[in-house]
């Protein structure tokens, strides 16, 4: 018989991130759906603008948040709806893994996610709206970085509570998106501030919100997680 | 074609049947309850089993026997009572899942993943050493190393219950729990897990198999339990009851 040493909480929710993300890999479903949906929404936006009454800048970072937000759903549906297919979360939750490494290893693979759907959408942003990117990348791949956070521990514990009833397509949004806002009002704001070519300074209140809710969404959701998996 | 699986190499006396002989059953029951609010689909359980025994439950749709599995499975905490497995209470853990082997009527694979990834996923959950050896040598014994590399999607439905098999035994459990293994499977790959099934307590192991088909859990029990409405109508070792006189004893046990 094999040696066998569990592994820790950190190495565990490694390798069900990885089983994650080798699952979209193959599939692409998820990722092409986000992807599909986000050129879209830039398109509507778009020729839904008038230039002459709202100028690029003012209007970019609503157009960023929004995408960010629905796409993001797209990916943290799919992320236990994998899972209770074949139940193959009864497996999972057999295992010798806790609950908190489940919850964590979703949250990467979901985190990652959202980072290749962002990748993507602010340079096709940018692009449409012609926004002078090259300053103000790194403060804003920062702000997206820390929305993310938020964003995918409030999606994952909420995916996970509504995979397994009929109605998780509809569940999901009207569960998270109320709790989407603390995080996505700093982000924007934060957004709006840097596009405007104000200084950094200026979004220090907002960055300082969006941090703390991130602290206290990924401490709660990682506490409340195990009691969601309960019948 | 069929073939034969390649039984699983015996492990006897160690380390589970020395183990038994000194320590406590693989399972123990005492008193369990379980209840979903109103409804309670567990009255006071108390049972135990041994290594190399296998419980064969039998009982209507709503008798308890799915709920009885899950919270030996620890996916469910119970209400009231105790469970243990290898002597650790229930919810014991990581300690109490790592010897525990969980086999459904649903796959519990992922499609999308091969035949070897997912048993490779599950040998790395459970720590083994060198986790996709021992995933290949499970999908050997299922004689499934030629479609190791398909995606469990492209895999027949018989395939997939014997990759679910190797991905259940990949860490040689002490205790296997099987929730109607038979359910969608032929003829042929019924056969193949009822092989399966008995290689497996011969090396040891302790079974708790939950099935409508008396004929294949009989088969396959060392004792037998009828179960209704959450409690044990009859709990008696196999004995030599012949098929038809235990169905008789069956109809009887879920009309009282």
């Amino acid at each position: 018989m094999s040696a066998r040493v569990p592994p820790g909480t950190f190495a565990a929710a490694a390798l069900i991130a990885r089983k994650d993300l080798a699952i979209e890999f193959r599939t692409r479903s998820a990722f092409l759906a986000a992807i599909v949906f986000s050129l879209l929404a830039i398109v509507i936006f778009f020729f839904a603008w008038d230039s002459t009454a709202v100028s690029a800048v003012d209007l970019a970072p609503g157009v960023l948040w929004v995408i960010f937000t629905f796409s993001g759903l797209l990916g943290l549906h799919r992320s236990f709806g994998v899972e209770e297919a074949d139940r193959a979360i009864d497996a999972l939750l057999a295992s010798p893994v806790e609950r908190e490494a489940v919850f964590l290893g979703k949250a990467l693979a979901n985190f990652l996610f959202v980072l290749g759907v962002q990748a993507l959408a602010i340079p096709a942003v940018a692009l449409f709206y012609n926004l002078p990117l090259g300053r103000v990348l790194g403060p804003l791949v920062g702000i997206a970085v820390l929305a993310a956070i938020g964003l995918v521990s409030i999606g994952t514990l909420f995916s996970a509570m509504a995979a397994n009833t009929r109605l998780a397509e509809l569940l999901l949004p009207v569960l998270a998106l109320p709790f989407f806002v603390p995080i996505i009002l700093p982000a924007a704001q934060s957004t709006a501030r840097l596009l405007s070519g104000r200084p950094i300074a200026e979004a220090m209140s907002w960055l300082r919100i969006l941090i703390a809710f991130d602290i206290v969404f990924l401490v709660a959701c990682a506490l409340a997680f195990p009691f969601t998996l309960e019948d | 074609m069929s073939r034969a699986i390649t039984p699983i190499e015996h492990r006897p006396p160690t380390p589970h049947a020395a183990e038994a002989a000194v320590a406590r059953p693989a399972i123990e029951v005492e008193a369990l309850t379980r209840a979903f609010g109103r409804r309670v689909a567990i009255r006071g359980l108390t049972f135990a089993v041994n290594d190399g025994e296998c419980l064969a439950l039998f009982g209507p749709n709503g008798a308890g026997k799915t709920t009885l599995l899950r919270i030996l499975a620890g996916l469910l905490r119970p209400s009231s009572g105790a469970a243990h497995i290898a002597g650790v209470k229930l919810p014991g853990g990581a300690k109490a899942r790592s010897v525990v082997g969980l086999i459904s009527h649903q796959s519990m694979l992922y499609s999308a993943l091969t035949a070897r990834e997912n048993v490779e996923f599950t040998a790395r959950l459970y720590g083994l050493e060198s986790p996709r050896h021992a995933a290949m040598r499970a999908l050997e014994r299922m004689r499934l190393e030629d479609r190791a590399e398909s995606p469990v999607r492209s895999l027949s439905r018989g395939m997939q219950q014997r990759v679910s098999i190797a991905r259940a035994i990949v860490h040689d459990p002490r205790v296997v729990l099987l929730d109607e293994p038979y359910t969608g499977l032929d003829e042929t790959g019924a056969a193949a897990l009822s092989a399966a099934l008995e290689s497996l307590r011969g090396s040891g192991a302790a079974l708790v198999l939950v099935t409508h088909h008396l004929g294949e859990g009989l088969a396959l029990a060392t004792h037998t339990a009828i179960m209704r409405d959450g409690q044990f109508v009859t709990h008696e070792p196999r004995g030599t009851v012949e098929l038809d006189t235990y169905r008789d004893v069956y109809r009887e046990a879920i009309a009282r």
